[in-house]
């Protein structure tokens, strides 16, 4: 019995760790009835891979058996591997037992479509719905909505859940019906749409009697495979800021492709696309944070993100004339949009500043990266930098550092051809 | 070279402002009793001390800044660090001398100091949060041993009351000699005369639960089948989970 837990674990892990979704916040279930579990603080990393992702929850696959064939996908129908299925007893026993040993902060759970959609979806939320009234769990739980399942199941899954997701996966449905025959973007955008209009229902009835059952309290994020189709970083991440606008979704996840399978439909790839997913992750950030447009990072003239360098240089460099900014006087906006300059020093200068005129001496004590920042900035009138120099040296020494640049030059671009493969 | 000496606890080293400010004699240094004196031509001053005082000093902090802010200089005294005695010092006189709140005067080095050390205090407290392992033992006691890098038992109570309020849980903390004990009522600190676990934290196997050792190895199992090979990135691994923690964690015990 014990060794079958072993294995399924073993099999449903595996096939769930694709899903790069870990978060573990926004939820604000209080621990009121004495029972298990809190989730009302900051998200908590318990744990690390050895790649470095952070292990927040549980997650796994209820089954991965499935009735879709989706190429970028490792649990599809004609891919030859064992299959396995967890009960709803064994799930719910994993999740109370990890809890209460601090190794997770609640459950992430997905599925393989097994029978039809709604049976699929039934079973997931039966899960939820034991953890929460049978075990007073009040861990974070994320349920994954299952593409095609009913409105009503989907609301159901919103009183249990802190927060449900649907992938959209592929950027645009041209690769959607090439890659994963069975699903369409209408499918997808369905049930998102439904936790949409849900959320903010729930939002406003929430105004009224403040005792309202919570829906999905956390909201709702969704994933993007890169590198699997041919979108360029322009369609991508104008999807992902139309996503954010329209459905109000917390986040939006980028997976670098990882060749999962031989399947010909598929692009072959050395190694995951991991520089241009992280370049895409800062871009998704400063549309977030930093106020920044998504045409402002990525346009017809620059459809990809620059891969040697992080977007709010690359934005920076190519639109000079905001710059040099005036560090005592400048708005907030426009300080967080010098490079080298994050959202906690752009907030410690705008205080600070009262105090006393900030020298570069104290930028850098607040925590400035003056090695990039001193391009675009003046202290009291004052610039660290005497001349003026073009767009391109300035990014070759920042990459290459002050005087070397010359001859670093040649071992980065051999570095980066390795890497990008 | 004049040197107060306190007794190591947060209400010494208040009395000891009060005692500046009293004696209107600054300090070179504010030196814990326990600590090594420094140099010959110093003049010691021993503070004893005194709630009232301490108190008064609180009080007087509490109306120049605000309740998170004055919070935080307790923080970074739990950093146990030499040098924060003399940088909360610091901080009081620039309180004391200012009609406003200097605590967002991020140019002023004290402020930022401490700002640096609660960084890493908080830091060192949410690993405690994350890090932290029970073990079951066979009377439904849940128990946990700790050697955080600072003195951050006190900071990390209310979470797992919060969290774990229906079962019975310890965490010791075997550096500083004592714990904290859930009852399923309250929380208390408690000392062991004899520490049941050993160096890396582990029970003797036959006052555990017998379902313990299954659950260890199904989440090992979990731990390593939720990694990618193919993204295999050792340098980010330690850098969120320094080696120093291994000992504890479960999942990076032999198998």
């Amino acid at each position: 019995m014990n060794d079958k837990v072993q294995e399924k674990l073993s099999i449903l892990a595996d096939a769930a760790k694709y899903d790069v979704s870990c978060s573990s916040s926004g939820g604000k279930r209080k621990n009121e009835n004495k029972g298990l579990g809190n989730a009302e603080g900051m998200g908590i990393c318990h744990s690390y891979t050895e790649d470095g992702r952070c292990v927040s929850l549980l997650k796994i696959l209820l089954t991965n058996y499935c009735i879709f064939d989706c190429a970028y996908c490792v649990t599809r129908r004609s891919n030859d591997i064992k299959r396995a299925a967890f009960t709803v007893d064994e799930v719910v026993n994993l999740t109370i037992n990890f809890y209460r040993r601090n190794y997770i902060e609640g459950l992430f759970l997905s599925s393989g479509i097994f029978k039809d959609s709604d049976y699929t979806m039934e079973r997931l939320v039966r899960i939820a719905k034991k953890l929460r009234q049978e075990h007073k769990f009040n861990g974070y739980i994320h349920l994954k909505t299952i593409p095609g399942a009913s409105e009503d199941l989907i609301k159901e899954a919103g009183l249990y859940a802190d927060r449900l997701s649907v992938n959209i996966e592929l950027p645009s449905e041209l690769s959607l019906q090439a890659l994963a025959p069975e699903k369409n973007y209408g499918q997808i955008l369905k049930p998102m749409g439904a936790i949409s209009r849900e959320l903010v229902h729930n939002k406003e009835e929430k105004k009224l009697f403040k005792l309202a059952p919570n829906f999905a309290p956390a909201g709702q994020s969704t994933q993007l495979i890169v590198g699997a189709s041919a979108e360029n970083d322009k369609q991508i991440l104008h999807l992902s800021n139309q996503l954010y606008q329209d459905y109000k979704l917390k986040r939006v996840y980028y997976s670098g492709y990882i060749p999962v399978s031989n399947d010909n439909r598929l692009p072959v790839l050395a190694t995951p696309p991991i520089i241009r997913e992280n370049r895409i992750y800062q871009a998704d950030w400063l549309l977030r944070f930093y106020g920044f447009g998504v045409n402002e990072l990525v346009n017809d003239f620059f459809p990809n993100l620059d891969l040697e360098i992080d977007p709010k240089l690359a934005w920076a460099l190519r639109n000079r004339h905001f710059f040099p900014v005036e560090i005592n006087a400048a708005d907030y906006e426009l300080i967080l949009r010098v490079p080298g300059i994050g959202v906690k020093s752009a907030k410690k200068i705008v205080s600070a500043r009262r105090f006393t005129p900030l020298t570069f001496e104290h930028l850098q004590k607040i925590g400035v990266v003056l090695k990039r920042a001193k391009y675009f900035i003046t202290c009291s009138g004052r610039s660290l930098e005497q001349k003026d120099y073009t767009e391109e040296v300035i990014r070759r020494k920042i990459i290459f550092g002050e005087n070397s640049y010359r001859s670093a030059l040649v071992k980065q671009q051999l570095d980066l051809f390795q890497q990008v493969g | 070279m004049l040197i107060y000496l306190y007794d190591g606890t947060f209400e010494g080293l208040l009395t000891v402002i009060f005692e500046i400010y009293e004696r209107k004699a600054a300090p070179a240094q504010i030196v814990c009793r326990k600590a090594e004196l420094p140099g010959l031509f110093t003049q010691t001053i021993p503070v004893i001390t005194d709630e009232a005082k301490a108190d008064r000093v609180w009080i007087g902090l509490g109306k120049k800044i605000s309740a998170a802010a004055r919070s935080q200089l307790y923080k970074a005294f739990l950093s146990e660090q030499p040098q924060t005695a003399m940088l909360i010092y610091q901080y009081a006189q620039l309180t004391f001398a200012s009609a406003v709140s200097i605590e967002d005067n991020f140019a002023a080095d004290c402020v930022r100091e401490l700002a640096q050390i609660n960084k890493q205090v908080f830091r060192e407290s949410h690993r405690m949060e994350a890090f932290i392992r029970f073990q079951k033992t066979a009377d439904d006691l849940f128990y946990a041993t700790i050697v955080p890098d600072f003195n951050v038992l006190p900071l990390i109570s209310e979470h797992f009351r919060k969290r774990y309020a229906d079962q019975r849980w310890l965490i010791y903390d075997t550096a500083r000699h004592y714990g904290l004990y859930y009852d399923l009522e309250k929380v208390s600190q408690i000392n062991l005369d004899k520490e049941i676990a050993d160096r890396s934290g582990n029970l003797p196997a036959n006052i555990l639960e017998e379902q313990e050792h299954l659950y260890q190895k199904l989440w090992q199992t979990y731990f390593h089948h939720v990694n990618i090979p193919e993204r295999k990135n050792r340098k980010l691994h330690l850098r969120h989970m320094p080696l120093r923690y291994w000992k504890y964690l479960t999942e990076k015990q032999p198998q």
